[in-house]
């Protein structure tokens, strides 16, 4: 990893951000900026505020203050399917898979931006419909290629193990072709095995198309190895930011997760 | 405009407001206990009325027939709780809505067919003369209503509070997982509640058949309570009470002044227009809580 | 041996997504639809035709639109009659105001006007969920139902507020026969159905089924919840609102509110719950169930010879379908459409066990 050779600019930035609910405050003035191409770990202890962090980034909460700078221009108050148009994708913390469908069809939604066909078209299956349909289904095939998950195409998700379910998610989520991938916590409950894989498929993904990613992981070793940087929070403050190194040597960090304060 | 008039309406509408009250104090306190939205409450009612009539028709005293309406009403909750609640613990909200909706068909079946259908006068001892305060007629019916309201609300609100069954209840109500893990035994309390829900439906039952004779249309009292369930929230006694008081004072007001200009017979659909608007201003409700969902 | 796809190799995308993907299935409803064309309105007697085909045949197509929006979009509505009604007072108002107007065209303009009272109706589901949604949905219902019986322009002034339909013929051919009557019922019902099945197998329908299973979800992943959720309301209003027309003109003959009611709603719901939610079939095996029990029970009742009142037989009915419903949604939610689908699973492996 060479971090001066791939990162880009600045493409997402976040300005004093604070977030509460009720008396309850999840994010305290926090400031971060995302680059081209980088792979961004966020860590911090459970109650940090990561995962209030991705859903100010894309549109699920809106912070009471704060502004977010989407490619140097300030975005306002903005819908998630908004923010989805932006090419902000992402996986939850908790599998957010549509139950009810197959694993071809979870992955298919991801591609429903680069359709089309209005209703009546699709009604009557016929002309453009049709022609989507099957040049996305190519697409969707090449993923599932990617991540190696042919032969569960046609399984309704309910049915799949945990390890899978996540991995059907990434799918999802990479389908719609994001310039910025928020992962939640992809390696969650997975066994050692199963997390080799998933870190392959996010350095792959972060190397083969040029995405950005936003990674939230509490498995510090994955974290060290495969990020280009680290931004640490705690108490939805944020206290470290840089590079692998430098993180690991910051005494905040440290105090704040070994606990010699506080 | 005459100020007594309106008066008379409004007092008119607040007291019918209570009775709608009552009904919906049925629905909040089995989804507050074990969050489904119980449809069949208003079967239940039939039910419960006309159980009591027809015992009461055998020659069997006032009170010894609403003992054994109320046991008879407890042990359906209890049945309702074990057949058709147990097995679909794990199902969605709106599955289980539905299941009640279901149910409600077959308690009204079953009321039928044990009872008969024909209509029944039912009459609780009480002399409905309408007295007079201050140039403002009330009927004294609905006065008494209240008051039977007021106490069961009352002792409700002791129930969930004070009593340590109350705590375990709202505990359940909060989170049934976590419940369960500090030992509070989910099965029993949910029997308890639908027992309990037995007894309100037996006393709406007897209030509301006393008021339209007893006979399948008691059935649709739940459909004038969903409305006040949308303004007060599900999970609200207070909202229960003061959703009641709107609807009924709106109903009649509207019924009054907005009737003759609409030609009449918008009482069915007005409740849910001002409760749909009141929605569309306020999602949570009166007293309901803003839900924060969390992804 | 007979229902299985060993030698069967799909080698398009197209041919992997058509709609009945194995060989057998193709040959069955092909069969099924030439019988239905063809065998059926020569074969039939009357009373089959006008007192159970069509009934049949009507009421799937309401249940397919409230399985387009229950099933797929995940929006309960108990207001389906509500739409049915003003498809039919639509229809009625188009062919009797406008000289000249085809049935087809009424047909079409009435499921329209359906479409746009659903989108009215459906606006709260941008802020409400649930049962707040499903109590919203009886607003519909009940308001529907006053205007039509409150203002009597709808009903051309008539002193009762029931209208007969006018004769109905298409493409100039007068349909006065029962067996006619049913060709044309069977000919919209089957396109539409086609027509649904397409469009809850491509993005629209992906979109819908996304929202149900998980509306945030669905946003992020840039599904437009305003747009895609009163498309489905607007969709299934429009199913209804013809389902609503063609039940008052080709099955009843009559043009009634009465006709509508809020146990029409619940009776259109227990067919997508006993058939199954968010199935194209089970819409279909719903209404076979619903339309056929009445009927059985009937003859039970004759069998036994008036030992039983026809008051007990209704109350009976009522039972069962309570109980029907619950065991249903207890023990099996998909409904009638899964326990073919695992027989069909069943008959592929036969005559071995596994």
């Amino acid at each position: 990893m060479n971090p001066q050779h791939k990162t880009g600019d600045v493409i997402l930035a976040a300005e004093n951000i604070s977030l509460s609910f009720g008396g309850v405050k999840a994010l305290t003035d926090i400031s971060l900026d995302v680059r081209e191409h980088e792979l961004l770990s966020i860590i911090g202890p459970n109650g940090a505020g990561k995962s209030s962090m991705l859903n100010v980034i894309n549109g699920v909460y809106h912070p009471q203050q704060g502004q977010v700078t989407w490619r140097g221009k300030p975005r306002g108050a903005i819908h998630p399917h908004e923010a989805a148009r932006m090419g902000i994708a992402r996986t939850f913390q908790n599998i957010a898979l549509f139950k009810g469908m197959s694993v071809l069809d979870n992955i298919m939604t991801g591609r429903n931006l680069k359709m089309h066909a209005n209703f009546l078209q699709q009604a009557l299956w016929w002309g453009r419909a049709q022609r989507e349909e099957m040049a996305q289904r190519e697409k969707v095939e090449q993923i599932i290629d990617f991540l190696e998950i042919q032969a569960i195409r046609k399984t309704p998700v309910g049915r799949l193990p945990y390890g899978l379910q996540k991995r059907v998610e990434l799918a999802r989520a990479i389908a719609a072709e994001p310039t910025l991938l928020l992962l939640d916590e992809p390696m969650a409950g997975m066994n050692v095995e199963e997390k080799q894989d998933m870190c392959r498929f996010i350095l792959d993904i972060n190397d083969a198309f040029g995405t950005t990613i936003v990674l939230i992981e509490h498995d510090m070793g994955v974290v060290m190895d495969i990020s280009d940087r680290v931004i640490v929070l705690d108490y939805g403050k944020k206290i470290g930011d840089g590079t692998p190194h430098d993180v690991r040597n910051n005494p905040d960090v440290i105090a704040a997760y070994l606990g010699t304060r506080h | 405009m005459d100020w007594l008039f309106f008066t008379e309406v409004l007092v008119g509408g607040l007291l019918a407001g209570v009775m709608y009250s009552l009904v919906a104090l049925g629905f909040v306190l089995i989804y507050k206990a074990s969050g489904v939205f119980n449809f069949a409450q208003g079967a239940m009612v039939l039910f419960a009325a006309l159980t009591f009539v027809s015992i009461q028709a055998m020659g069997v005293p006032f009170w010894l027939t609403f003992f054994i309406t109320l046991v008879i009403m407890v042990a359906l909750g209890l049945a309702i709780e074990r057949v058709v609640l147990r097995p679909m613990v794990n199902q969605p909200p709106i599955s289980l809505f539905m299941a009640t909706i279901g149910l409600a068909f077959f308690l009204e079946g079953l009321a039928q067919m044990l009872w008969g259908a024909d209509v029944h006068g039912l009459n609780l001892g009480f002399n409905d003369e309408p007295f007079d305060v201050g140039g403002v007629f009330i009927s004294s019916f609905d006065v008494f209503a209240a008051a039977i309201c007021a106490v069961l609300v009352g002792s409700l609100a002791l129930f969930f509070n004070k009593t340590r069954l109350g705590r375990a209840l709202r505990a359940v109500a909060d989170d049934h997982q976590a419940a369960m893990s500090v030992g509070i035994p989910l099965k029993q309390i949910w029997a308890i509640v639908w027992g309990v829900a037995g007894f309100v439906a037996l006393v709406c039952g007897l209030l509301w058949g006393s008021r339209l004779g007893v006979q399948f249309a008691l059935t649709l009292v739940v459909l004038k309570a969903l409305p006040v369930l949308i303004l007060g929230g599900f999970t609200s006694v207070p909202g229960a009470i003061i959703g009641g008081l709107i609807i009924g004072a709106g109903e009649k007001l509207a019924e009054v002044y907005l009737g003759p200009i609409l030609s009449g017979g918008i009482e069915n659909w007005f409740p849910y227009v001002l409760a749909l608007l009141f929605l569309l201003v306020r999602p949570e409700g009166l007293f309901g809580e803003k839900h924060i969902e969390r992804v | 041996m007979f229902y299985r796809e060993a030698g069967q190799f799909k080698t398009s995308y197209a041919a992997d997504s058509a709609i009945l993907p194995i060989r057998q299935d193709r040959i069955f409803i092909i069969a099924l639809l030439l019988f239905a064309f063809v065998a059926v309105p020569g074969l039939a007697s009357d009373y089959l035709l006008s007192g159970i085909l069509i009934p049949f045949l009507v009421l799937s197509l309401a249940a397919l639109g409230l399985n387009l929006l229950t099933g797929y979009a995940g929006q309960l509505s108990l207001g389906s009659a509500a739409f049915m009604a003003v498809g039919a007072y639509a229809t009625y108002n188009f062919m009797l105001r406008v000289p000249g107007m085809p049935l087809l065209l009424a047909l079409v303009l009435g499921g329209l006007s359906a479409a746009l009272v659903g989108v009215l109706f459906g606006l709260p589901s941008l802020r409400i969920k649930g049962f707040y949604l499903a109590v919203a949905t009886l607003a519909a219902q009940f308001l529907v139902e006053w205007v039509f019986t409150k203002f009597p322009w709808f009903s051309n002034d008539s002193s009762s507020g029931v209208i007969s339909s006018p004769v109905l013929s298409v493409f100039g051919i007068t349909l006065d026969t029962p067996a006619e009557k049913y060709l044309l019922t069977l000919a919209i019902v089957a396109l539409m159905a086609l027509a649904a099945k397409n469009m809850v197998r491509s993005s629209l329908g992906r979109a819908w089924m996304a929202i149900r299973d998980m509306d945030v979800a669905a946003e992020v992943i840039g599904i437009r919840m305003l747009r895609t959720k009163l498309l489905a309301f607007a969709i299934s209003s429009f199913y209804c609102g013809v389902a609503g027309a063609l039940y008052a003109f080709v099955f009843l003959g009559t043009v009634d509110a009465q006709a509508f009611d809020l146990n029409r709603s619940f009776q259109i719901l227990f067919m997508i719950i006993i058939g199954g939610v968010g199935s194209i079939l089970g819409a279909f095996l719903g209404a076979a169930f619903i339309v056929l029990l009445p009927v059985l029970l009937n003859l039970a009742g004759q069998l036994l010879h008036g030992a039983v009142s026809s008051q007990f037989m209704s109350n009976l009915e009522m039972m069962i379908f309570g109980a029907l419903i619950i065991f249903f949604l207890a023990v099996e939610p998909l409904g009638l459409a899964r326990l073919w689908q695992i027989s069909k699973e069943k008959l592929r492996l036969w005559p071995f066990p596994h």
